[in-house]
């Protein structure tokens, strides 16, 4: 393998000014990433400038197959962790021939929010805790866990430490920095209560990013579990009983809420959130009412309820932003497989553009 | 699995000033070690000037669920051994919201000894001896023993060589070097009279050092047993029989100790400790009846004796300190998953504080 090893990681600058980037898209099921690379005659960081491309949509789920050129537009540029060199990793979202949003791409409205003068001059800023399983490849049985068995009940999985408790460490590790160098913003990681479960977290961004920076971060975690042999899932409750699941919370603020007398911005913003619950709960990700059952640090799916540090509310504001009044509070609801596109501007425009 | 290495030794410093910080401290239990890392915008090495955190301590069996977060203070900074560049390692103690050390926080109490004024000019230094056993995964038998059975009887395994003999040396050679690189003062280390048990020593450390210094090795050792696929235990008797035990005997001396005439007040503060054996030993490790038997260098629980060079005796007097008359003493007492800073600000308080 070294010699495999040694092939790809041949430094490109030393003989080329060529680069290669890797355009990434959602495809037809609205959380399965795809992508393709191409080589670009030179460096380029400047999404704007780099050109579209097309893929089979067909094979997607995206389009029929006598019209299945679905147009890709490049949309932000991070440094790719596995190519390095000057070579890219490029978000883009979809669009058809005749430069109409197909029905997959959620980033196409989000940004239309995010671009309202009333969110610009809100600035709204996301933190978005994503949590995922990691499962044997093949049994499709969580990472570190027996074979037709289960593992001791929670209690010591939590950032836990030792053989007998953290599982998949490497993978967690080695995505950390990968997403540090490409430019993705992560600002921690951590074990969570259910074993081979753990989060990462991106923010804070400023509107359209977070979309970008989480979807990002996923493409590179997938990549990474791919390397290590192992299967992901963003499942939001891949075992049922007394295991938790995996969810999405998103840590959301806007320049009002951050200034002196924000406390109260922030408790209208959660009156108003609490007015649309149904609606965000459909937006929120596919088969969460397994997972917001009350239990497990959730709260049940059908109420909507909020307090400060509590983990079994709908919405969590912390301690620190109750003491100062201002800061920002925590949407626990989005389940690990929501679209961030979605759930951020969906925040925003409850937020900021809704009124009852 | 080498691309993923190659992921996880990405030398961040080259393309940003961003350093990740592993904050550490000790869960509900008292004994289990909990992690998780954030990201922090430059180098810090002052734990004054790096920010308070939080965490869910409702998972970890320290809060409620309607009222989870307990605070992180950092409290000692350390090089990561395992993310290495300027990414570090921070020691921390819990408080509740309102500052109060939460109940678990054997810290607390131990800093207000050592920053007693009759307790700072004397300067105490500690040198803990820590043993540990490793065990196989999954079974929980000591590594290097046959499963279903015994290895032959204690005697060439004493800081013993040989596949036959030595039982997980890779584990302890590199817990040794990537200790000394996180800056914490390890002495030594040895193989153990018991196959599969093994002994580092930290110190001498002084005052509430020997506590941060302590932890944080165990939790490297920890992390480093979990790279390996082994299972760590700091029980005090694992397999009960003809087959020692594990220790934490703690060495210890004050300035007075350490000048001329230091023999008489050893022996004054070792009188003294005799005067409260018992509150001794009821801080001094859970389990440990098991394995202070008077048997196997071991002296009776329920007594309390001391010697020159007598490993029979809780406490136990150097040769060279009665020879030079001056220097330190051995209290053999504590038991492996003995808590540092219980153990050494209370023998700090007997010896300095206490008048019977």
């Amino acid at each position: 393998m070294t010699l495999l090893n040694e092939l790809i990681n041949i430094n490109l600058s030393d003989s080329t000014e060529k680069i290669i980037a890797e355009y990434i898209w959602i495809g037809g099921s609205g959380m399965d990433m795809r992508s393709k690379a191409r080589t670009l005659p030179n460096p380029e960081s400047d999404p704007q400038k780099l050109p579209k491309w097309n893929f089979d949509g067909s094979s997607t789920g995206q389009a029929p197959g006598d019209d299945s050129e679905v147009i890709l537009y490049p949309q932000a540029i991070f440094k790719d962790p596995f190519r390095r060199g000057s070579n890219i990793l490029v978000m883009c979202d979809a669009y058809t021939p005749a430069g109409e949003p197909i029905p997959t791409n959620q980033r196409f409205n989000a940004e239309k929010i995010f671009s309202h003068p009333d969110v610009i001059a809100e600035e709204p800023w996301y933190g978005i805790e994503q949590e995922y399983t990691l499962l044997r490849k093949d049994v499709n049985w969580p990472l570190g866990w027996p074979l037709g068995g289960f593992p001791g009940p929670q209690g010591p999985y939590y950032c836990g430490v030792g053989a007998d408790k953290a599982f998949g460490r490497d993978i967690v590790d080695s995505h950390y920095k990968a997403c540090l160098y490409a430019g993705i913003n992560v600002s921690g990681v951590n074990g969570e209560v259910m074993p081979g479960q753990w989060e990462f977290q991106v923010g804070p961004a400023v509107g359209i990013s977070a979309g970008d920076e989480l979807w990002v971060a996923r493409y590179i975690l997938e990549r990474i579990t791919e390397i290590a042999g192992v299967v992901l899932s963003f499942d939001p409750k891949p075992i049922q009983g007394d295991w938790n699941g995996a969810g999405a919370h998103t840590n959301y603020s806007t320049k009002s809420m951050r200034s002196d007398g924000g406390i109260d911005v922030i408790k209208a913003a959660i009156e108003k959130l609490g007015l649309r619950h149904n609606e965000h709960i459909s937006a929120y990700g596919e088969g969460n009412e397994r997972r917001l059952t009350g239990r497990h640090e959730t709260a049940y799916i059908s109420k909507f309820s909020w307090g400060v540090a509590n983990r079994g509310a709908s919405v969590r504001l912390g301690r620190e932003t109750e003491k100062s009044g201002k800061g920002y509070f925590e949407d626990r609801r989005p389940a690990s497989n929501m679209d961030p596109y979605v759930v951020t501007s969906m925040i925003a425009e409850t937020t900021i553009l809704w009124n009852p």
